[in-house]
């Protein structure tokens, strides 16, 4: 995050002129670039967009996700991730062969897995848990924060996740859905890492964030 | 104006307007706006599936309005529940929001709009539709503006801003003309509705008043959606 104050733009807002290209969550009218959604303006030298604020997870190739199991069918499994549609696990997207039969085995009706997505069709969203470390979750907890506030909580390349992880000693997962896994040695630590998270995303607006947080785990941490 | 305003009002005064966004934790998006005594909520749900599945059209996104008078937001109690009277107001409210949400987009989806009216005193459809246009702002729906509204009285032969109920039940000389409309930001008309006896010249002279008049209710809307870190976020 550049440390520098955004202003909040409203839907129709005029936000750039023809000397600037359109990007995210903007439109031309006429001569004049409009916000066309309620968040953040961001504009570099040529390039305004806005950054969403609110709204639903907005599935993309690639994310890692969190979801819950909401059905078993014949070819694999129905998760519930949160976003407007539901996503589909297939069967031959799974790293060892499953029985048609014993699909449970890998993960019953409400167990959480965690999954990247693998491609959006018209149909919907397909994932897949064949890369190592996804799957169903077994232990730990799990929290959720708002999709939009992801990108804050993962910080600058991993900085803030990595610093939380580094103080509560628990390995922690974020999906981009806004579901974050952690799963720490003790319960204690595991409630301390949620606390932070919370931490950031309340304090999600101040810049140097990451000292703040410093400065939390310091009365934080015993 | 030839008339004295029940409550002392100028001619083109609104009553004191609120806004506010993010009053239910659990919507996607929330709004509260009202107009005096009349207060509006709005809380928006989705995008998400249509249900029952042969409502879905895979061309563009579906806006459902609902729109509720609470039992007792009126000094004789009303009945619970949908009436003839509310659901016509519910597809008025789709129509006039609908020009600017950008529902193709989110094709075989369903944004819910549910707009519960806590207190009336006239102009409630109003209200109504600008707590919904921001609710949805909030939700984080793409729209390609902001829907603000106002409803313009004729009391016998002189017209008036923002009616309250003693205004909508005038009786002297030629009687009351409700006349609801509403704009985009860019000001385009996207919704007008009319209950009484009017001119053209008289309307369009409406139209007029009510295109300046909606520019206070947008200031007020964008306001409230600019308040920084507001809401439940």
């Amino acid at each position: 995050m550049v440390e520098k104050t955004r202003e909040i733009v409203v839907p129709g807002e005029i936000i750039g002129d023809s000397s600037m290209l359109p990007g995210e969550g903007t439109l031309k009218r006429g001569e004049n670039i409009i916000a066309i959604r309620y968040g953040l303006k961001d504009s570099s030298e040529q390039l305004v967009k806005v950054i969403p604020l609110s709204g639903i997870y907005d599935p993309r190739r690639g994310n890692l996700v969190i979801g819950k199991v909401v059905m078993l069918t014949n070819g694999g499994w129905v998760v519930d991730i949160d976003s407007a549609e539901t996503a589909f696990l297939p069967l031959s997207e799974v790293p060892r062969y499953v029985n048609k039969d014993a699909l449970a085995e890998v993960a019953d009706l409400d167990d959480l897995i965690i999954a990247k997505i693998d491609k959006l069709t018209k149909m919907g969203v397909d994932l897949t848990i064949k890369p190592k470390g996804l799957g169903r979750i077994d232990e730990g907890i799990i929290m959720g924060i708002n999709p939009n506030k992801v990108p804050r909580v993962i910080g600058k390349e991993g900085s803030m996740i990595s610093l939380i992880k580094e103080k509560t000693n628990c390995q922690i997962q974020v999906g981009q859905n806004g579901y974050v896994w952690i799963q720490g040695e003790k319960i204690d630590d595991e409630i301390v890492a949620k606390r932070a998270i919370e931490f950031v995303c309340e304090k999600s607006f101040i810049s140097g964030l990451t000292e703040e947080l410093n400065k939390w785990f310091e009365g934080n941490l015993k | 104006m030839n008339i004295k305003r029940p409550d002392g009002r100028g001619q083109k005064d609104t009553r004191p307007m609120i806004a506010e966004v993010g009053i239910v934790p659990n919507a996607q998006g929330s709004a509260k706006f009202g107009f005096g005594d009349t207060i509006a909520i709005a809380a928006v749900y989705g995008p998400r599936k249509m249900h029952p599945q042969h409502k879905q059209n895979p061309r563009k996104g579906v806006l459902r309005c609902t729109y509720n008078m609470i039992s007792f937001s009126v000094k004789e109690r009303i009945r619970p529940g949908p009436s003839r009277r509310s659901s016509e107001i519910s597809k008025v409210t789709e129509w006039a929001l609908e020009p600017v949400v950008m529902l193709d987009q989110f094709p075989n989806m369903v944004v819910d709009v549910h707009i519960q009216i806590l207190q009336a005193n006239a102009s409630t459809r109003c209200a109504g539709i600008n707590a919904a246009a921001m609710a949805l702002a909030q939700a984080g729906i793409p729209m390609k503006d902001l829907v603000s509204s106002i409803s313009i009285g004729k009391l016998d032969k002189d017209l008036v801003v923002d009616v309250n109920k003693d205004e909508e039940d005038w009786e002297d000389g030629e009687g009351a003309t409700d006349i609801a409309v509403s704009f985009t930001g860019e000001g385009k008309m996207t919704h007008m509705q009319l209950d009484g006896h009017i001119n053209v010249k008289e309307l369009k002279e409406a139209t007029k008043m009510a295109q300046e008049a909606v520019k206070v209710v947008l200031e007020e809307q964008k306001k409230a959606l600019k308040q920084p870190f507001g809401g439940n976020n």
